[in-house]
């Protein structure tokens, strides 16, 4: 009797605790880390889903993606800092495209957190965003990142066996497309 | 045994608790800093609808930020109106709202639609907040005293003395033609004012 007075609440917390961390990730993706597992739709769009080396329809995880690092924007059209670094951001794409070395090395992709797709495309518009964005809506890709504030920038590295890690992760303080090209190449050891 | 049935509903309380807890989302902008005040969740709507649809808007003057007054009634016959209004500075999910808007000025401006923002905050609070967002192309408006007298008028003022977060779309004539009194712990979905922007031109 003693024992199951014991026992019961424990094993409830632990549940509750198991079950609340797989709605929501108590920390952002740091350094180190692999990303947290969420799924993406491959665009419709063929340029987009070529620049990304996807083939098909349906969905794909970040690692999917065929070049050595991938660069992610955690994002919001309703986020002040984002709106202000966009055109930087643009900028680190534009480096990345004109350098025949990285070109095919590096990509990059926005996720609006909390953002529909009307205001996905709205924000795309405004800043005339090259590189593809994908919308969550419900928050369900943030929530699995740990409620980043945002811009949350996060720097994957492909590994030739299929595994991946994160390089470098950090909150806002975008310093400019030259010197953020210059911290990726370096945590990724691409140069 | 009185003991060990105290620790059982103390933590299954406490298991309860978090699952219930709503994660705040909004106002997640690195602009904020840590200057978001977390309001948790709340009743989703607190108040009653004076107004309609094809209703005469209520006409109304208050103070702007700029230093201005601004009436209701300048635009009648020149331009839409839409009014935002959301319930306080420095909360989550009004953080988050106006600096949308605040990029899209073309679609209120192809719609001959000018947007007005107002709070129950008073003007310093308002500089300051809205000093976070970058510039806004949009006044931005006190109903601070009498207090939300304006928000009253139309039936959005909650009973903690905060507004409801709400659009109202007026056409030229002054009439109103879209009223969305929304949950005030989300964001109204952009397509939804651009849509019924879009209706006013038929």
């Amino acid at each position: 009797m003693k024992k199951i007075y014991l026992t019961l609440p424990v094993i409830m917390v632990l549940l509750l605790t198991l079950v609340s961390t797989v709605l929501t990730a108590n920390k952002a993706p740091e350094k180190g880390e692999t990303l947290p597992v969420f799924n993406l739709p491959i665009p419709k769009n063929p340029a987009e889903k070529a620049y990304l080396g996807l083939s098909g329809d349906g969905f794909f995880k970040i690692p999917q993606i065929k070049a050595k690092v991938v660069i992610v924007e955690i994002y919001s059209m309703y986020c002040p800092y984002c709106q202000k670094d966009a055109p930087g951001i643009n900028e680190l794409y534009q480096r990345i495209q004109k350098n025949p070395d990285l070109k095919d090395k590096i990509k990059l992709i926005g996720i609006g957190a909390g953002n529909t797709p009307f205001e996905v495309e709205a924000y795309r518009k405004t800043y005339q965003v090259p590189f593809p964005l994908f919308p969550d809506k419900d928050y369900t890709i943030h929530k699995a990142c740990g409620e980043v504030r945002t811009p949350y920038f996060i720097v994957v590295k492909n590994n030739e066996d299929g595994t991946h890690q994160i390089v470098h992760a950090q909150l806002g303080d975008y310093p400019g497309a030259e010197p953020f090209l210059e911290l990726v190449l370096k945590a990724s050891g691409l140069k | 045994m009185k003991k060990k049935i105290r620790i059982d509903s103390v933590l299954i309380s406490i298991a309860i608790l978090i699952l219930i807890s709503v994660p705040q989302v909004y106002g997640a902008s690195e602009a904020y800093k840590g200057n978001i005040y977390k309001v948790g969740d709340l009743k989703p709507v607190d108040s009653k609808l004076k107004v309609k649809v094809k209703d005469l808007a209520p006409d109304f003057t208050l103070p702007s930020l700029s230093g201005e007054k601004v009436s209701l009634s300048q635009y009648r016959g020149k331009k839409n109106v839409v009014l935002t209004f959301v319930p306080a500075a420095w909360t989550p999910v009004c953080s988050d709202q106006w600096p949308g808007y605040n990029i899209m000025k073309d679609i209120f401006e192809e719609n001959e639609t000018v947007l007005l923002g107002i709070t129950v905050d008073n003007i310093p609070t308002l500089f300051a907040w809205t000093n976070q967002m970058g510039k806004l192309w949009f006044p931005v408006l006190s109903d601070f005293w009498p207090h939300g007298a304006v928000a009253k008028k139309y039936g959005v003022l909650r009973s903690d003395g905060v507004s409801e977060r709400a659009l109202f779309v007026i056409n030229k004539k002054g009439t109103i033609r879209y009223i969305d009194v929304h949950d005030i712990n989300k964001r109204p979905p952009l397509e939804d004012l651009v849509g019924a922007l879009e209706k006013l031109k038929k």
